[in-house]
């Protein structure tokens, strides 16, 4: 196979991998849940850790 | 829930990221002085002293070394270090390695602010260090990439969090950039040769330079975005399906985007024209970010009015929308034969730098400092809003200066008289820009006198959180 075919190819494929990522993202409903989960984890981290750390290090919330 | 919640407190490596954090501001303060210094020198050429090594030829790419691999990038190291370690609940995976990248970067740049002046340079824009630094780069770069996929690697969490991809994929396609664009065949300690040649070395160099854009100044900084800006907001990222889509529509279509930095050159016309389509194209996941970042606010839009660290978080992510609106039309080839080689360019890459790149990284350092240094807020959240207006209306002052001198330049170098003899002269195209290069100036010293406020109020949140800090152990030992 040529250099040029391969490339056609290749490019094919990762037309096709986008595509299903997209598709997964899309309609997978346990993507939805996880998404759902991963969005609100940077705010577990503190609470998490305000339960368990010594009061003299608090997170703050805000700088306001 | 996926995430286990630890008994014991996560003994988090906040070292390296205050050494990061405390020279990312220093590093912007001396990159942005020196591009107000080589935009005086524009007006005043007098500046340069007639000493070789403040001519602008030298001084200007110490200027983008400086804001780009000083500033910019000890920002990604000290963002992505905080936050690989506070999403994956775990600590860096090697301390000394994460040392290491400390001291080998900044060993890369003072290499850079003393070979740069000196007239060493490869040439190669954005990649003129010799290659003796280029190889600590590369090591350096290494050691970077086994500390961040290292600590992924043992996360204590199932899922990556979307900013994490960003910062990935940055640091891998950086090392691949790199690495490839520096092949050169040395001739003395100083000197070198680029292993390519003609078109081909062109070619490799904006595959480079344009990546360097797409995967330093937008991924990384995508990465900081996807973390600062729902953190400061206090709300979750406003799509985390649109972020998995975006990141993967980013990294596929950035690649392609290089020739448009050579059109109308020796590169072979439908490379031109591919790299102008791929180029157009990159604006639909460049908005979709943009919109997905900005859009966090939904529903939140009234904390804009009280929070400046907030403000220089979605300002930025304005400056990206426009930025990147900009660009595809730019790459455009009947818009880049006016465009290219004039200060439009400039103009462009400095909303995209000073606007996007500077604001972002200035918003996630105002959150930083005084979480790093055991405070509950920054010294003065007033000085916060004046730097806020202060670089804002610097930026504005920049880019709008350089719109209006760069059409003009175009216009006059393309303008013909009736008998076809060109209408001006290069000289009077200089002349005519003089006012504009003057408002250029007025704009960085707007921006850098806002850093400065910045580095103040940063020193003095440091020192607060000291006192405190020696104050406790007192009180403990007592």
């Amino acid at each position: 196979m040529g250099f040029g075919e391969w490339h056609g190819i290749w490019t094919v494929i990762i037309l096709v991998l986008f595509l299903a990522i997209v598709g997964w993202s899309f309609f997978s409903r346990r993507a939805k849940k996880q998404f759902d989960e991963a969005a609100n984890s940077i705010f577990e981290e503190e609470n998490a850790e305000s339960s368990v750390k010594d009061s003299d290090k608090p997170e703050s919330k805000k700088d306001e | 829930m996926s995430q286990t919640i630890p008994q014991q407190p996560i003994e988090y490596n906040m070292k390296v990221v205050r050494q990061f954090t405390v020279m990312t501001i220093i590093w912007g303060i001396v990159g942005m002085a020196l591009g107000v210094l080589i935009a005086a020198q524009l007006v005043w050429p007098e500046l340069n002293f007639n000493t070789p090594w403040l001519t602008y030829s030298r001084l200007r790419p110490l200027h983008t070394n400086a804001v780009i691999f000083a500033f910019g990038t000890s920002a990604l190291f000290a963002t992505s270090y905080y936050v690989v370690q506070k999403t994956c609940r775990t600590r860096l995976f090697s301390d000394k390695l994460a040392s290491f990248t400390f001291w080998g970067w900044q060993a890369v740049i003072v290499a850079a602010v003393i070979t740069l002046p000196l007239g060493l340079t490869s040439t190669k824009e954005y990649a003129e260090l010799e290659w003796p630094i280029d190889i600590l780069i590369a090591v350096t770069w290494i050691a970077y990439a086994i500390v961040f996929f290292g600590t992924l690697a043992i996360r204590k969490t199932s899922h990556i969090y979307v900013a994490n991809w960003f910062y990935g994929g940055f640091i891998v396609v950086i090392a691949m950039l790199h690495i490839v664009n520096s092949m050169a065949v040395p001739v003395t300690f100083t000197k070198s040769y680029s292993m390519y040649s003609g078109a081909v070395d062109a070619m490799i160099q904006w595959w480079y330079g344009h990546n360097a854009v797409g995967f330093l100044l937008t991924a990384g900084f995508l990465g900081m975005m996807y973390y600062f800006v729902p953190k400061q907001a206090e709300r979750p990222v406003y799509s985390y399906r649109l972020s998995v889509v975006h990141f993967w529509a980013l990294i596929s279509l950035y690649i392609w985007a290089g020739p448009h930095h050579l059109h109308y050159t020796a590169l072979p016309d439908w490379t031109q024209s591919l790299g102008m389509v791929m180029s157009v194209i990159l604006f639909v996941p460049s908005w979709g970010g943009m919109i997905n970042g900005i859009m966090t606010l939904s529903g939140a839009w009234h904390k804009l009015r009280t929070d400046p660290i907030l403000r220089f978080l979605i300002v930025s992510l304005s400056f990206y929308g426009m930025s990147t609106f900009e660009g595809p039309m730019m790459a455009i080839k009947s818009v880049n034969a006016l465009s290219h080689y004039t200060d439009w360019t400039v103009g462009h890459v400095h909303s995209g730098a000073l606007g996007w790149v500077a604001m972002i990284t200035i918003g996630s350092m105002y959150y930083l400092v005084p979480r790093l240094f055991n405070q509950k807020q920054i010294h003065s959240v007033k000085l916060v809003n004046v730097h806020f207006w202060l670089h804002t209306i610097g930026v504005v002052f920049y880019i709008v200066s350089m719109w209006i001198s760069g059409v003009m330049q175009g216009l006059m170098w393309r303008a013909t008289n009736a008998d076809g003899t060109l209408t001006y002269s290069f000289v009077e195209s200089v002349q005519a820009s003089y006012p504009f290069w003057a408002g250029r100036f007025v704009g960085g010293v707007f921006i850098v006198v806002g850093m400065l406020l910045m580095a103040y109020n940063c020193y003095q949140t440091i020192q607060a959180g000291r006192r405190e800090t020696a104050a406790g152990n007192v009180i403990q030992t007592a």
